[in-house]
């Protein structure tokens, strides 16, 4: 009976490492997927705007949808993309000051995203407030051509509160979803 | 019978065989001078709270039981630590900039609030590892100390 048991551990145990295997495979197939697309966008950046920055907004407002629609496996594929979109971000193209400060968000950032990636909703909602004040700090300084409104409602997390960015002037809650979809008011425009 | 004689035996091989295999141990005789106790003045008993409860997966010294040299626990351990260092390692704490030890704090405080850490597999074995609610809420109180105090600074 004991062999037995072992040999039901054993089998677990190896087919975990197997799983693991198979995980680690599939970002390198999106890094070389990231890479191609950063091309893209580097040849796009003749506005002056930083591309890369742009790119991670873009995929942080996705992000955003997907909790508002209280997609919890949405959003785990979102936080990968956003994780992805932040390793390439590129900040030697700003002041050594700025550049320190941007690395800090960045790996900060990204360590949220990944949560996101693998964690039930409640708890990439807590990650998300953390990330949504990363995003807000990062645009300080990156700038952007969007508009964009940073709203607030007083009532997440038993009224500690939470901020998030947005490109709509009307409110659409992330942090509560369809179970308080408007509560919120906006707090700020940038641009 | 006879099927799961084979099996039993092939079961026990493999269990032979998998202890030949080798394992990255979690051990250093030196904290560093960028350790979490070091750099903040942290009051006894936090102190011992965190040492006991949190830093065999959090720091660069594991504590290990006898059974840690027997597969398939030493991978099952190795792992783990493997993942809590890379979450958080109490050794590195002054190497992290402002806003990630926000994050970490953060994450301290509302993983022991929540109940979420200790590891529930963790504090199975390690019934010293598990926190109480006067010691909880000790280490909590500390953390968020900690936050108010590094948010002034900033």
């Amino acid at each position: 009976m004991g062999t037995m048991a072992l040999a039901a551990t054993m089998i677990l145990t190896v087919s975990c490492k197997d799983g693991n295997k198979e995980e680690a495979a599939a970002p390198m197939s999106n890094e070389m997927h990231q890479e191609t697309m950063g091309d893209d966008k580097d040849m796009g950046m003749t506005n002056g705007q930083d591309a890369k920055a742009e790119a991670i907004l873009t995929d942080y407002f996705n992000l955003k949808d997907a909790l508002v629609n209280d997609d919890n496996g949405k959003a785990k594929e979102l936080g990968n993309t956003l994780a992805q979109s932040l390793k390439a971000f590129d900040a030697s193209n700003y002041s050594a000051n700025e550049q320190s400060e941007l690395n800090d968000i960045i790996e900060d950032a990204t360590e949220h995203a990944e949560h996101i990636s693998e964690s039930d909703i409640d708890h990439q909602r807590e990650h998300f407030k953390i990330l949504s004040k990363d995003v807000t700090d990062m645009v300080a300084i990156t700038g952007t051509d969007k508009k964009l409104y940073e709203q607030y409602c007083p009532m997440y997390n038993n009224n500690e509160g939470g901020a998030w960015l947005s490109m709509n002037k009307e409110i659409r809650n992330p942090y509560f979803g369809s179970q308080m979809l408007k509560c919120g008011k906006v707090q700020r425009e940038i641009n | 019978m006879k099927v799961s004689k084979i099996i039993a035996w092939i079961a026990f091989s493999a269990f032979v065989v998998i202890q030949f295999f080798p394992v990255q141990y979690n051990q250093s005789e030196t904290v560093p001078q960028t350790d979490f106790m070091l750099v903040n003045n942290v009051p006894t008993t936090v102190n011992e709270s965190l040492q006991v409860s949190c830093y065999d997966c959090h720091s660069n010294n594991t504590e290990y039981p006898w059974y840690h040299k027997i597969q398939p626990a030493a991978w099952f351990m190795e792992d783990h630590i493997e993942h809590g260092k890379g979450e958080l390692n109490f050794n590195e704490w002054s190497t992290y900039s402002d806003r990630r030890k926000n994050s970490k704090l953060r994450s301290i405080v509302n993983q022991i609030e929540s109940g979420e850490m200790p590891l529930t597999s963790y504090t199975l074995i390690h019934s010293d590892a598990v926190l109480s609610e006067a010691q909880q809420n000790e280490v909590i109180a500390y953390m968020k100390q900690l936050k108010d105090t590094l948010n002034q600074s900033n």
